[in-house]
């Protein structure tokens, strides 16, 4: 692959520098500049470790090297205990990624999210995503008190503050303000179904720049979505990636739709799954085929790819769709290569971190 | 396998069935009806407010607040937010969501439209959806709802409204 490909304004002085300013942007991290050159954007989840290495991590992202634009560090998923979603994203910045920060408000209240998406901005951190949050019922510790002290609506709104106003919720300066590309969750496949676009509007409403929904097994679904979407003009203000990901199973799929909250997958896919004679080979074909799909339809702008524990398919997955169409996202290796392409005015304007 | 349900807010009110009467769906059916009855009170509070202030808001609280807190949670189960959206909210009161949320659904919603911690529970927000449809000012759910203030949890909402102290 050429290493030239990658877009110049893509990399920074360092790895763990944040990108050189550009205008009308109001974060420095890639992956609202790859939206905003109107690329198909990749964006991967990465499963959080349960342990305290670093290197557990490292070894998780280095399968979406130069796959994706972005890497969400999830927030206790499914109300399970992982390794934090501010850590991970510190360790992903020191080596260049550009890591999507998920805030839930289960687990925090706006004292502490501000303060760490004030932390989580200070080590590079250029993207959130304001999430509700799976209810505690659904994961390994049912006995926990439940927060929720924000929605995820309000937690846009007090993060759109942070940055544009430079205050906290309270009102209170902030001396230098969080820059960051903000994003919501959206999820077209539960009901009310023609509410879900409207709630788009008010999350936009609300300070909402790009989404990430739920996983899509029901294209004709997500089309309808869609054409309200476009209809009331909303793929014009927000960026819509589109969940994805491969089921290793047609009985894990079963258990998916029953016991993960939100997920939606029709008798069909699991028929075809029960089909085939290598279930796991045909849940990442399936995978591909709907990632096509998705590309075609009008107003989506990329894909967030779930592959929950098979991190290891989704540079096969990303390659083998085509959507790249010759494009190089960033890889850790280009990282050190970029002194040399950079004008020397750009390290000035990045704060230099300590570099792993 | 039987698992003990997550805890409800407050304890010891077990979460509405759908399948069984309750009054807060009775009073969402007729949220027009309900939306009828709202603007008139809150023009009587607006009235009132002189006699109110004679009297003394913090005088008034504890009896209106008791007051409100019989009938609104007869009719809505109200939880006493102090802090009122409910005709935002299609007459179906947001704090009834185990999650809290004050502006819409979370992604959780079971495909019968069913709660995803509360699977016996009617989502509150398929509810609220239904109820503003049928409201002639139901697009006021598009409103961005600002975070909660947990400072106003027991307080009257039909006093702050005469007092102007929100919209």
């Amino acid at each position: 692959m050429e290493m030239s490909a990658v877009h110049p304004h893509d990399l920074g002085p360092t790895p763990a520098a944040p990108l050189p300013e550009l205008p009308e942007h109001s974060s420095r991290g890639r992956l609202e500049r790859v939206l905003r050159r109107g690329e198909f954007a990749i964006t991967a989840e990465l499963n959080p470790p349960d342990s305290a290495n670093p290197d557990d991590v490292y070894e998780r992202v280095a399968h979406f090297d130069g796959w994706v634009d972005g890497i969400n560090a999830t927030d206790g998923s499914g109300a399970n205990c992982h390794m934090s979603s501010v850590a991970i994203c510190a360790l992903l910045t020191r080596v260049g990624y550009s890591p999507i920060l998920q805030i839930s408000c289960r687990d925090y209240n706006r004292i502490a999210i501000q303060g760490n998406v004030l932390g989580a901005a200070a080590l590079g951190v250029c993207n959130v995503l304001a999430l509700t949050g799976d209810g505690v019922q659904g994961g390994d510790h049912p006995e926990a008190k439940p927060v929720f002290d924000l929605d995820s609506t309000s937690l846009l709104a007090t993060m759109k503050k942070m940055r544009d106003e430079r205050a906290f919720l309270s009102g209170r300066k902030i001396t230098d303000p969080p820059r960051l590309f903000l994003g919501a969750a959206e999820n077209p496949f539960a009901p009310p179904y023609d509410w879900r676009p409207l709630r788009l509007a008010k999350k936009i409403a609300a300070g909402a720049q790009y989404f990430q929904t739920q996983y899509c097994y029901d294209v004709p679904l997500l089309k309808s979505f869609m054409q309200k979407v476009r209809d009331m003009g909303l793929d014009q203000q927000a960026y819509i990636l589109v969940g994805v990901g491969p089921l290793p199973s047609a009985k894990t799929a079963k258990w998916m739709r029953s016991n993960v909250a939100g997920v939606h997958i029709p008798d069909a896919v699991i028929k075809r799954l029960e089909g085939a004679e290598n279930q796991k080979a045909e849940g990442i074909k399936l995978c591909i085929d709907l990632i096509q799909e998705i590309h075609e339809i009008a107003g989506v702008a990329g894909v967030h790819i779930m592959a929950y524990r098979q991190e290891e398919s989704v540079g096969h997955i990303v390659s083998e769709s085509g959507i790249l169409k010759g494009r190089q996202p960033f890889r850790r290796a280009f990282a050190t290569l970029a002194d040399s392409e950079m004008p020397p005015s750009s390290v000035a304007m990045g704060q230099v971190l300590t570099p792993a | 396998m039987s698992r003990v349900p997550a805890a409800f807010e407050p304890a010891g009110k077990a979460p509405r069935d759908g399948k069984k009467f309750a009054l807060r769906f009775w009073s969402n059916a007729h949220s027009r009806g309900m939306e009828i009855i709202y603007a008139a009170v809150e023009k009587m509070l607006h009235i009132a407010a002189p006699l109110f202030k004679a009297i003394g808001y913090e005088r008034l609280e504890t009896p209106v607040a008791a007051l409100e807190a019989t009938i609104k949670g007869a009719l809505f189960d109200c939880r006493m937010c102090g802090q009122c959206i409910l005709s935002s909210t299609g007459m179906s009161c947001a704090m009834n969501c185990p999650k809290n949320l004050r502006n819409g659904p979370c992604g959780g919603v079971r495909a019968n439209g069913n709660c995803e911690v509360y699977a016996e529970m009617p989502c509150v927000w398929v509810k609220a959806w239904e109820g503003s449809k049928a409201m002639e000012h139901g697009n006021k759910i598009m409103n961005v709802q600002p975070a909660i203030d947990h400072r106003l949890k027991g307080r009257s909402s039909w006093l702050a409204v005469s007092r102007g102290a929100h919209e």
